[in-house]
């Protein structure tokens, strides 16, 4: 009922890219995802989620290591130059994992 | 001279700011705050037009709308030639000083209402008008030709703002329900206008305080840019006012409006159009520098040089 090839991949970003992202993200085959608001600091800066312009959203999606794949390669290419950006991914076992 | 209480809680918000203190509005607070805002402009400009033809107002909307088109076009060369920006960044800051900003309308209305001074009652249609013009002028002026494919999401991105959602929406609310049907809901929009307006400011303090810390990063000509275009396009704006002959009010309104500069509505459309400016300088010059300089110098200064064309 587990299974290895699932990868949660998360996203931390600008909130302004969200709708963007979401969009690049289903269209590389992504069932789901899950935005939390986040705050921090990196190489950008101080990203304190204090109001719109500053805020940071978090997306987690749970997806085959393939698609996992697919979307890193796109996401990198359409954002890493020009907006704050960290990308992740670890295999995590999940229950029902024909959902992803 | 007698401080009007808002701005006492501006300044707090910066001092606590300076002085670190974790003190700050819970982002979701400080979005309602800024929803009743947008609102309560919006349905007090709406509830006037219901009794005004649209057509008498006509003159007034082009004018505006063509003096959001100029005013970047204005600032871009100087930010370009004397400022020597980058082609993205002097565009995206030209938008920035182009548009409005809101919450600085909100302190002047509240400022000319404290001295009785009245202004045209549509002015919030004219704050709506000049949102828009500068974000096609500024997307313009860092894209060229290359722009052409994006005006479709562009478009979307702007007019599905909050900021236009909102003043619109409840313009045509004012609108629809009169001054009659407005009288229910009067006491959150109109009567807590200033306490809400207060509140705004107190977390407008802090995070100005939070971007003077980058002032030093970006150099002196940003500094006397943030200072020197609102002055410019206040006399610019007053000087319209005066040839649409609009009140002495109606005239420092205008010419606050010219001076203003957006931090809401024009950074998200360029941080999704013009991905390659630095989003951090012109907010630093509006947020930083303009809008504290609008708030605590120049509305008041405003309202001088409207009376001084008037007399």
């Amino acid at each position: 009922m587990q299974n290895e090839s699932v990868v949660l991949l998360t996203i931390v970003t600008e909130s302004s890219i969200e709708t963007k992202l979401i969009e690049t993200i289903k269209a590389q085959g992504a069932q789901g995802y899950t935005i939390t608001d986040a705050r921090g600091e990196g190489s950008r800066g101080l990203r304190s989620g204090s109001w719109g312009e500053e805020s940071n959203i978090r997306v987690e999606v749970l997806c085959s290591a393939a698609i996992a794949e697919k979307i890193e390669s796109t996401v990198q290419a359409k954002f890493y130059k020009h907006f704050a950006m960290v990308m992740y991914n670890h295999p995590v076992n999940v229950l029902r994992p024909d959902k992803f | 001279m007698s401080f009007d209480p808002i701005l006492l809680f501006f300044i707090l918000g910066l001092l606590s700011g300076v002085v670190r203190s974790p003190l700050r509005l819970p982002p979701q607070a400080y979005e309602l705050v800024s929803i009743i805002l947008l609102l309560a402009i919006g349905l007090k400009g709406g509830v006037e037009l219901s009794s005004t033809s649209f057509m008498s107002l006509l003159p007034q909307i082009l004018v505006v709308a063509a003096m959001g088109l100029a005013l970047p076009l204005l600032a871009f060369p100087v930010l370009k030639i004397a400022g020597r920006f980058p082609r993205a960044d002097a565009a995206s800051i030209a938008a920035h000083y182009g548009s409005v900003s809101v919450g600085t309308y909100a302190v002047a209305a509240a400022y000319l209402a404290n001295l009785g001074v009245t202004f045209e009652a549509h002015m919030p249609l004219l704050l709506v008008i000049l949102e828009v013009p500068a974000i096609i002028v500024g997307v313009w002026l860092a894209k060229g030709a290359a722009a052409n494919g994006q005006w479709r999401s562009l478009a979307h991105e702007i007019f599905s703002g909050k900021g236009i959602v909102l003043l619109l929406g409840g313009l045509a609310i004012g609108w629809i329900a009169g001054k009659d049907g407005v009288a229910t809901i009067e006491p959150l929009f109109f009567d807590a206008f200033k306490g809400v307006l207060a509140l705004f400011l107190l977390e407008m303090g802090v995070i100005t305080a939070s971007k003077l810390g980058d002032l030093k990063k970006y150099g002196f000509f940003l500094v006397i840019f943030a200072i020197g275009m609102p002055l410019v396009s206040a006399i610019i704006g007053g000087w319209l006012g005066l040839c649409l002959s609009l009140s002495v009010g109606g005239t420092a309104m205008l010419a606050t409006l010219a001076a203003s500069a957006s931090y809401i509505a024009v950074p998200a459309a360029m941080r999704i159009s013009v991905p390659e400016a630095n989003p951090s300088l012109s907010l630093t010059a509006s947020l930083g520098l303009t809008f504290p300089f609008n708030v605590l110098v120049g509305i008041p200064l405003y309202l001088e040089i409207a009376r001084w064309l008037h007399a």
